[in-house]
């Protein structure tokens, strides 16, 4: 018993030159939609749903591995209900350089109204349509860091497919119901082997990325497919070439943004894939005006160019939109904040509008406000089937 | 003291000589003369970690608390290297901050937010903001620099049964939130006891205290507690500091982009 108790307190002594860190969320989200829906009338006006998310940490020494489950259980939406690893890896630092092994998360770029360069994950759609939320990627990552930045290179083993709402699920971004069952152009399909590298720079008040990504492309293309349930679409993946540039330059009051892709993909016309090559950039700038109204409170304006060289041929809802943006930061106790944006098309007039804020309620919980509006009077635009989506969202969080 | 110190005094002392009644020049004069001391004696520390909790309390004693880790990099010649990691509140968990500091130019701060994995190069010109929501500015506790004020050196007064000096220091960063400052300096150990702010009306603000003061690697003396009174709002915030480390090696490759990528 005494040597039980000595190799416990031992255990426990050992413990302590390492670090092991749990905390996690649950919450609590309700969706309301303002109108039917104009393409499946009937749906539920009211979506509820659950979520928890856990963060298991563990570092001795030079290694660390990362364990994070995420589950949300909604009442209507099947597709919605579902699970997903965002983090399971082992990481070893060495002198200048680091390797990551397993299921991780990468984000790159600058601007705030769309991620063009952001390619590594795939967006977890079914979560939040801002494309935000991402699916953990398999990936083994080999970091080298150079005096000014670093070069990453990833080996991208196994694809991840979007996320999509279900047959009873809203928002409906396409109208038809969306196949649970992709095609790819490669025939290696999920299992196609990735590839991407990124050489991030900083040269004082400029810092910029350039990077390389071939593979599958993370957003698919829909073939109108008729089955014995009625249309559907059916998301085909294609293969892609990008090459990506971000840079951010900070001036005393301004932030200037830019993020360029060129493409080398694929696209359906007439009902057959062809060749589409073409570029696409977010270019802005960002401005703070602090201390507002006297006040400790910071007002940041934002401002973006959207823009697809395909223009009326584009995939994307971005192919000649302005976003304009406000964030306004309290800076109190319960770090609240809020974010305005508008997104205006300049070819077609859409307008999507949209608000979120967040605050914190006592020490562990949150609360956060979105609401989404969309307003489209052509029919040449994408948005218009969107147009019967508007949505408020809120969402209480207890954290631990 | 580094040598642009130096030879500002010198050239006030001697430009005084000449160009100003000679009391007032004395006051300039031995005002810096205190605060190159209270510099040369806090010079060499190198590194240094540490904890802290920070409670705020509102003016109707509500109280909120958070804890961070810091990180400090002593940089000779200019503003220190810093990078701040908050373990609470919960939703905020694993955000970390780095901040260069500078004495007369606004600083150089990113922010990695854990959620999207992502490091910000933000917008820092403003020093005078709120640190967390509390009642300190970010300028309250970036990294002391000689150059970043003017300084007068006002009396002797005893405060709280220490001798101190109390001088009066002017800001010369153009967008800080303060007219002046008046410091009670203690006079044996040249560690600050006490800070009177006014705002840039020349009202009186806020009032911050040291206490619980310790000696470090027999030179370096750091405050377990620091407390903010706002006058103005009744709100208070209270730092308290432990396990202060120095010298742990640390070097300017835990104070870039990836080593904040890395923070945990």
């Amino acid at each position: 018993m005494r040597r039980l108790i000595f190799i416990f307190s031992a255990y426990l002594y050992a413990s302590f030159s390492y670090a092991t860190d749990i905390s996690g969320e649950v919450g609590y989200q309700s969706r309301y939609f303002m109108s039917d829906s104009e393409f499946k009338p009937g749906l539920d006006s009211h979506h509820s749903s659950i979520n928890i998310e856990l963060d298991w940490y563990h570092a001795w020494d030079e290694h660390s591995i990362n364990f994070k489950p995420f589950i949300r259980a909604d009442a209507v939406d099947h597709n919605r209900s579902h699970g997903d690893i965002r983090e399971l890896y082992y990481q070893r630092l060495y002198e200048n350089w680091e390797v990551l092994f397993g299921i991780s998360k990468v984000f790159w770029g600058v601007t705030e109204s769309q991620h063009l360069v952001d390619i590594i994950n795939q967006t977890d759609l079914v979560e939040n349509i801002d494309t935000e939320d991402k699916l953990g990627q398999p990936m083994l990552k080999f970091s080298y860091i150079l005096d000014n930045g670093s070069l990453d290179l990833f080996i991208l083993p196994y694809f991840r497919e979007r996320t999509f709402y279900g047959a009873d699920g809203r928002p409906r971004l396409f109208g038809l119901d969306i196949s649970n069952n992709a095609t790819y152009e490669s025939s290696d399909k999920e299992k196609h082997l990735d590839y991407a590298i990124r050489w991030f720079n900083y040269l004082g008040e400029l810092e910029f990325g350039l990077s390389l990504f071939d593979g599958t492309d993370r957003s698919p293309l829909f073939i109108n497919t008729i089955t014995s349930k009625g249309p559907v679409l059916i998301p085909l993946y294609p293969q892609l070439s990008q090459f990506g540039l971000d840079a951010q330059y900070t001036s005393e009051d301004w932030l200037w943004k830019l993020e360029y892709v060129y493409r080398q993909s694929t696209r359906i016309a007439g009902g057959q894939p062809v060749d589409d090559d073409y570029y696409a950039y977010t270019a802005g700038i960002e401005y703070t005006f602090v201390g507002i109204f006297n006040s400790d409170m910071d007002l940041g304006w934002v401002f973006e160019h959207l823009y697809d060289s395909r223009e009326d041929q584009a995939t994307s809802l971005f192919q000649n939109d302005l976003m304009s943006g406000l964030r306004l930061a309290v800076n109190d106790e319960a770090s609240s904040e809020a974010l305005l944006g508008i997104i205006y098309d300049l070819d077609y007039g859409d307008i999507l509008f949209s608000i979120e804020a967040a605050t914190r309620l006592m020490s562990n919980w949150t609360a956060n406000l979105e609401v989404r509006l969309f307003n489209s009077s052509d029919n040449r635009s994408p948005v218009q089937i969107v147009n019967n989506e508007d949505l408020i969202q809120l969402d209480f969080n207890y954290h631990f | 003291m580094n040598k642009s110190s130096t030879l500002l005094l010198t050239t006030i002392l001697l430009a005084t000589t000449f160009l100003q009644p000679a009391a007032q020049a004395d006051n300039a004069a031995r005002g810096l003369e205190i605060a190159i001391e209270a510099d040369r004696r806090d010079t060499g520390f190198t590194d240094q970690v540490a904890e802290m909790t920070m409670t705020l309390k509102n003016s109707q004693g509500q109280t909120s608390t958070r804890e961070v880790r810091v990180k400090t990099l002593e940089v000779n010649g200019d503003g220190d290297k810093s990078m701040s990691i908050f373990d609470t509140p919960a939703d905020i968990k694993g955000t970390a901050s780095l901040t260069y500091s500078h004495a007369l130019q606004p600083d150089e701060q990113w922010l990695y937010l854990p959620a999207l994995k992502r490091v910000k190069r933000i917008n820092s010109k403003n020093k005078s903001g709120p640190f967390m929501g509390s009642e300190f500015a970010y300028e309250d506790i970036s990294s002391q620099e000689v150059e970043k004020y003017s300084y007068k050196y006002l009396r002797d007064e005893v405060l709280n049964g220490i001798d101190c000096y109390v001088i009066e220091r002017y800001p010369e960063y153009t967008h800080s939130g303060y007219t002046r400052q008046l410091v009670w300096v203690n006079k044996q150990e040249y560690r600050p006891e006490q800070i009177v702010f006014f705002d840039r009306k020349n009202v009186k603000l806020k009032t911050l205290t040291y206490a619980g003061y310790n000696q470090y690697l027999n030179q370096f003396w750091r405050a377990d507690k620091m407390t903010m009174i706002n006058h103005q709002t009744g709100k208070e915030t209270t730092l308290e500091w432990r396990n202060y480390k120095f010298k742990s090696g640390l070097s300017d490759d835990d104070f870039n982009r990836n080593s904040l990528k890395r923070a945990r």
